[in-house]
């Protein structure tokens, strides 16, 4: 009788523990997933990068002031690109981080809830726009404009891309640091009111440094964002080698200089292939740097309200 | 039983001895969450130099009470004050609106359920207010900090690490961090609502302690929970109900004869 009253319903648990355990076996083939494609792509950038680097010493690759990997006389010094890179980082990101700033606060501290809920997805809206988009609106809209101050400046340069690329990572800065400053509880916010703060040093004094970790990782963010950003480059700042940290001259930068190669009819295996690796590589640890920098910033400063 | 315990720490304390001078004054107080009117006509008079308890159910519009004090519900929209809140020796309505919730929030200071540092060092947590008020000079802040922290009983425990974060403190450090911030500025009263509820036993005794030292230099208004809180700390006590003033009177008459019934049930524990 006993027997007969529980079986049905062990069965049943049985029944829900393989469910159960079939759901979790998908799920972590989906993380799986993600996580073999890292892999595979770390895998390749290393492996083709060794056999770049066995026909070029690092200290060439770190030092070298040129970069001409396709004519006769080859040249692969890596801070020429890198150079755009971080020109043209720099731009965007000094437009970016204070606007991106600015607007979370004004989004988080000061706007009527109407306003907020209009603005934020047309914010995020600038984050949709394709970027081949913004390198068009660079060199045909921007360039001409920042041309009527500055007539010297040729058609393609850093501060055109770098300042739409700016506009673009807006969006990424401010949304996520509105989130953080959105978080920091209201008992925070009423302790500085009652001892007399305006609502612009409560924002300041108060709500930021309470935010500050969602606020950095919102930075890095932006950081990762412009360093790794291709199309703007690649279509408003010319595609040449450059050694400089001037960003009214055009200059190419790792990824633009990535799709310029990978584009064209290279074979594969020769030495000029396979600078997109190294190169590739040098990019990605700049990235993962600056992901560990972020990841040590948000450890530090953890929310502690 | 509970009376008894509430009486008996009543009667062992000495009467205020100085004359009762009204620091403020509510008279035909009103206040309305949007539609949903949270306070009705409510009048009381806190005296200055005494601490006023404010008790009753929870819900009965004790916070509510005490917020419109400082203009603490201009931060939200919606919320509507009606009557009067009269600050003394000024004689100007609070609520006037001509008068500037920031001006209010300069002169008197709240401190909260729970502690709510700011995330910043010990030192300046402290000096918030001052350095809200424009105060520059390092000297006087330094000395206002001092002093603020030894008005609260923490500077023994803080003075070595000053400039550590506030969070590093416990929960009952952390209040009277809080009541250090408030003190710094001089205000002329001071809002506590329920400002032990979230601490043990032996930090409350000692925030207990601070809040019956503290009225030799400010007025002081408390919201509480504890029946035996409000017995031990306070000199005056109103009862409310349902958004209502029932009864206010001294603490050692409201408690040992009530002249409500309502007063009565609820603080013998008949209801609440
Ligand atoms: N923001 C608000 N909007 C609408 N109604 C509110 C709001 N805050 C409080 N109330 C209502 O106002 C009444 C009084 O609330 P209040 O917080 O002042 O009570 P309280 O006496 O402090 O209670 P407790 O002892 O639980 O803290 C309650 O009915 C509550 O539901
Ligand atoms: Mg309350």
């Amino acid at each position: 009788m006993f027997t007969q009253a529980q079986s049905p319903r062990l069965a049943q648990r049985r029944a829900r523990v393989l469910k159960e355990r079939a759901i979790e076996m998908v799920l972590f083939l989906a993380a799986l997933v993600s996580v073999f494609t890292t892999v595979g792509i770390v895998y390749i950038l290393v492996k083709e990068s060794v056999v770049f680097f066995q026909q070029v010493s690092i200290v060439a690759f770190l030092t070298d002031t040129q970069w001409t990997p396709l004519f006769d006389d080859q040249h692969f010094g890596i801070m020429v690109l890198l150079s755009g890179t971080l020109t043209s980082s720099v731009v965007a990101l000094a437009i970016a981080i204070p606007l991106g700033t600015i607007i979370a606060i004004y989004l988080s501290e000061f706007a009527p809830f109407k306003l907020r809920e209009i603005a934020k997805p047309f914010l995020e809206l600038l984050a949709g726009v394709p970027t081949i988009v913004y390198g068009f609106f660079a060199l045909l809209f921007v360039t001409p404009i920042l041309q009527w101050f500055y007539p010297e400046l040729p058609g393609f340069n850093l501060l055109s891309a770098g300042i739409v690329m700016g506009v673009m990572i807006i969006p990424y800065v401010s949304s996520i640091s509105e989130d953080a400053m959105r978080a920091v509880p209201m008992n925070l916010r009423e302790g500085s009111y009652a001892m007399g703060a305006t609502r612009f040093q409560t924002a300041v004094k108060v709500v930021v440094p309470a935010a500050f970790s969602g606020i950095a990782s919102a930075y890095i963010l932006g950081i990762s964002r412009a360093v790794g950003e291709t199309m703007i480059l690649a279509v408003a700042a010319g595609m040449q080698p450059n050694l400089t940290f001037n960003p009214l001259e055009p200059a190419a930068t790792i990824t633009s200089y990535i799709v310029q190669v990978a584009l064209g009819d290279l074979p594969h295996g020769s030495i000029g292939y396979q600078t997109i690796f190294a190169a590739g590589l040098t990019l990605m640890l700049f990235t993962f740097a600056c992901n560990i920098a972020g990841h040590v910033l948000r450890k530090r400063f953890r929310e502690t309200y | 039983m509970a009376t008894v315990s509430v009486a008996s720490s009543v009667e062992s304390r000495p009467q205020p001895s100085a004359p009762l001078v009204p620091k403020v004054k509510a008279s035909g107080l009103s206040f309305y969450y949007g539609a949903f009117r949270a306070l009705k006509e409510l009048d009381l008079v806190v005296h200055e130099n005494c601490v006023t308890a404010l008790i009753g159910p929870s819900g009965c519009g004790k916070s509510t009470f005490l917020r419109c004090f400082n203009r603490m519900h201009d931060l939200y929209p919606g919320n509507r004050y009606e009557g009067e809140i009269r600050l003394y020796p000024d004689d100007i309505n609070l609520l006037a609106p001509g008068v500037d919730p920031i001006e209010v929030r300069m002169r008197l200071s709240m401190v909260f359920q729970k502690p709510n540092p700011f995330p910043k060092s010990i030192f300046e947590n402290v000096a918030y207010g001052l350095r809200v008020r424009g105060e520059r000079s390092g000297r006087t802040l330094e000395g206002k900090v001092e002093a603020a922290l030894r008005d609260a009983a923490l500077w023994s425990e803080v003075k070595d690490r000053l400039h550590q974060l506030a969070f590093n403190l416990s929960g009952g450090q952390q209040q009277r961090l809080c009541i250090a911030r408030a003190l710094a500025t001089d205000p002329e009263l001071m809002l506590f609502d329920e400002p032990t509820s979230s601490l043990d036993p032996i930090a409350t005794a000692s925030i207990e302690e601070l809040i019956a030292d503290l009225k030799k230099k400010v007025t002081i208004l408390i919201v509480t929970h504890n029946m035996q809180q409000a017995a031990r700390v306070s000199d005056f006590t109103a009862y409310m109900y349902l958004g209502q003033l029932i009864e206010f009177g001294r603490t050692d008459e409201l408690f040992i004869k009530p002249k409500n019934k309502q007063t009565e049930d609820y603080i013998t524990g008949r209801f609440g």
